[in-house]
């Protein structure tokens, strides 16, 4: 694509990507080594002549047994696996559903619902999350994983039905009515012919939704209030902080090691996961 | 069509075992009912019926176990005449803008990157979407940790490079705190724009860059115009999704600097939750995350009018 001298691929085409790569995973490089980072080494100044700043001298894994051994991380990570999973396997129940009938039926007043669905995609957690905490107070769910196993559904199944309406969309009409040709009643057409096709956008909506309930952090952080039932996000900031004093080691140990299970199962599946973003803006 | 329907009919009527329940849901009307229901329900219960609530609550004195009086727009005047709440709707406007506009910027120079043809690039487009994916307030500790004024190992950077001279206080200066914050949302957001873009750039037909280049534009005006004015459709619902977000944004800046220093970082919903659930003036919390209500309408019904007029064409 660049044309001319060999400079011009460097200049226009190397260093910027180089830089960009750098810059958006430096962060996380700064994570690991931290983790494993002595407090010796950790809280030596940058203007100290033996600041090594990329680099450990000595690791060690004092942070990462700590974290585990002294403080309730890995309840917090088995929380949030539990709420994350459960609030995704709502939302999709719901998503597939609300995806087909919207996509597929005829029925008075599919298009203001659809607008209506998409309208709450919108909503940001942050405009409602007083009056929900009052809600959810009322319905004895307060610092119950309940509170935010059924909070979350509200902002991950508009997005599973926006995606899954693609989906759905695209699945020719003739084969459902093939299906119901040979016998099949509506709901056995869906359940069995047109949803099995849409596991892909399934697969990518479930991700989607599970990695954004392992990231949320407002509903989380003002519906549960006892120190076991936190999530990992709320755990590491509330919990990890005392008073004033940052320990910076678990600190990162548990930053890299609550960012895992979600890198995991990105690992996986990141074509899914590319799809699930640019079927999300596609409108 | 007409004998397809009808032939399902007489197998129906051959089939008179099936119950009630699946009989009613063979109407194309009863079964989106069925299975819109439990959406709606959820929907109703923690998206509309909160809303309304926020509502009542806005126009009471509620606080933390006392239940209050109605007061009308008392709560919306106070605000108006609150210098915090001035401060952090300044606030709030500058991040949104500056940030937006940097993300935009830089997505769309890495999606053009990206769509290059060369060696491990899957692997590069899966590492650069990390910061996206990451637990958000996880990564904004790495962040945090590398603006630490002492401990910082930009300032050691910038040092050595001899940019700096003396220490830079990242998050505790007033007038550098805003700065910082953009700087990791931004972070944050380019990943999200550029694979977004990259997509759009892939359904453009590369045949249309060609017949351009031979009727000799340069690369600039081949991008100017013919590239971008494909993009625009997929660039707006981006930008206008993104505005969404960093104008309710409440968990980087909460890590980073929780709103401080001197409310020099205050969005609406940093400040939000300072009154309502730190304060514990319901009310007043309330109405400071309703006072995001018009914007964040103004922007849903752009997005909506334009994706209807792309939808005609």
């Amino acid at each position: 694509m660049i044309e001319g001298a060999k400079w011009r691929r460097w200049v226009y085409f190397y260093i910027p990507l180089g830089a960009f790569v750098f810059w958006l995973l430096f962060p996380f490089y700064w994570m690991l080594v931290t983790s494993v980072r002595p407090d010796r080494e950790l809280y030596r100044p940058w203007m100290a002549p033996n600041y090594t700043p990329f680099w450990t001298a000595h690791p060690t894994l004092v942070h990462i047994i700590d974290l585990l051994t002294e403080t309730l991380f890995t309840r917090w990570m088995l929380n949030t696996l539990f709420i994350a999973i459960a609030s995704t396997v709502i939302s999709l129940f719901c998503g597939i559903f609300a995806g087909y009938a919207l996509s597929r039926l005829k029925f008075p007043f599919a298009g203001s619902l659809g607008t209506g669905i998409f309208i709450t995609y919108l909503v940001p957690q942050t405009l409602l999350f007083i009056p929900l905490a009052d809600i959810v107070r009322n319905f004895q769910l307060g610092d119950t994983p309940w509170a935010l196993i059924l909070t979350y559904p509200t902002f991950l199944i508009p997005f599973c039905t926006w995606l899954l309406m693609g989906y759905f969309k695209a699945i020719p009409r003739e084969l459902e009515e093939c299906a119901r040709i040979d016998g099949a009643t509506r709901w056995k057409a869906m359940m069995y012919i047109i949803i099995p096709i849409a596991v892909p956008g399934i697969l990518s909506a479930g991700i989607f939704a599970f990695t954004l309930s392992w990231n949320e952090f407002i509903y989380a952080l003002v519906f549960l209030s006892s120190a076991e039932q936190k999530t990992v996000s709320v755990g590491v900031t509330s919990e990890l902080v005392r008073g004033d004093v940052f320990y910076w080691g678990q600190l990162m140990a548990g930053a890299l090691l609550g960012s895992i299970p979600v890198a995991f199962i990105y690992s996986f599946f990141v074509e899914h996961y590319v799809a699930g973003i640019t079927g999300s803006v596609k409108g | 069509m007409a004998i397809s329907e009808a032939v399902g009919q007489r197998a129906f009527v051959q089939a008179p075992r099936r119950g009630a329940f699946t009989r009613l849901i063979e109407d194309e009307r009863w079964l989106a009912v069925v299975l819109l229901l439990p959406t709606v329900v959820l929907l109703g219960m923690f998206i509309a019926y909160p809303f309304v609530q926020g509502v009542l609550l806005a126009i009471t004195d509620t606080k933390v176990g006392i239940p209050g009086r109605f007061v009308g727009v008392q709560n919306f005047i106070a605000l108006w005449d609150d210098s915090i709440f001035r401060i952090a709707v300044w606030n709030t406007f500058v991040y949104t803008a500056v940030a937006t506009v940097f993300k935009l910027g830089l997505g769309l120079w890495l999606a053009l990157l990206l769509n290059r043809n060369f060696r491990g690039k899957a692997f590069t487009r899966a590492f650069i979407l990390l910061p996206f994916i990451i637990p958000t307030v996880l990564s904004t500790f790495a962040w945090k940790w590398m603006f630490d004024p002492t401990f910082s190992v930009i300032n050691w950077t910038l040092f050595q490079l001899g940019l700096i001279h003396g220490r830079i206080n990242w998050l505790g200066d007033p007038d550098l705190a805003l700065i910082s914050v953009i700087i990791v949302n931004v972070w944050r957001g380019v990943p999200f724009f550029a694979i977004s873009l990259l997509a759009g750039l892939q359904t453009i037909n590369p045949e249309l860059q060609e017949a351009a280049a031979i009727d000799g534009a340069r690369a600039w005006q081949r991008f100017w115009h013919v590239t971008w004015p494909l993009l625009l459709p997929v660039t707006m619902v981006v930008v206008l999704f993104s505005v969404i977000q960093t104008f309710a944004d409440f968990q980087l800046v909460y890590v980073l600097t929780g709103g401080g220093p001197a409310n020099a970082t205050q969005l609406f919903a940093t400040y939000a939750y300072q009154i309502g659930v730190g304060t514990g003036l319901l009310s007043e919390g309330a109405a400071i995350s309703l006072a995001m209500f018009p914007f964040l309408l103004f922007v849903v019904v752009v997005q909506l009018l334009y994706i209807r007029r792309v939808e005609v064409h």
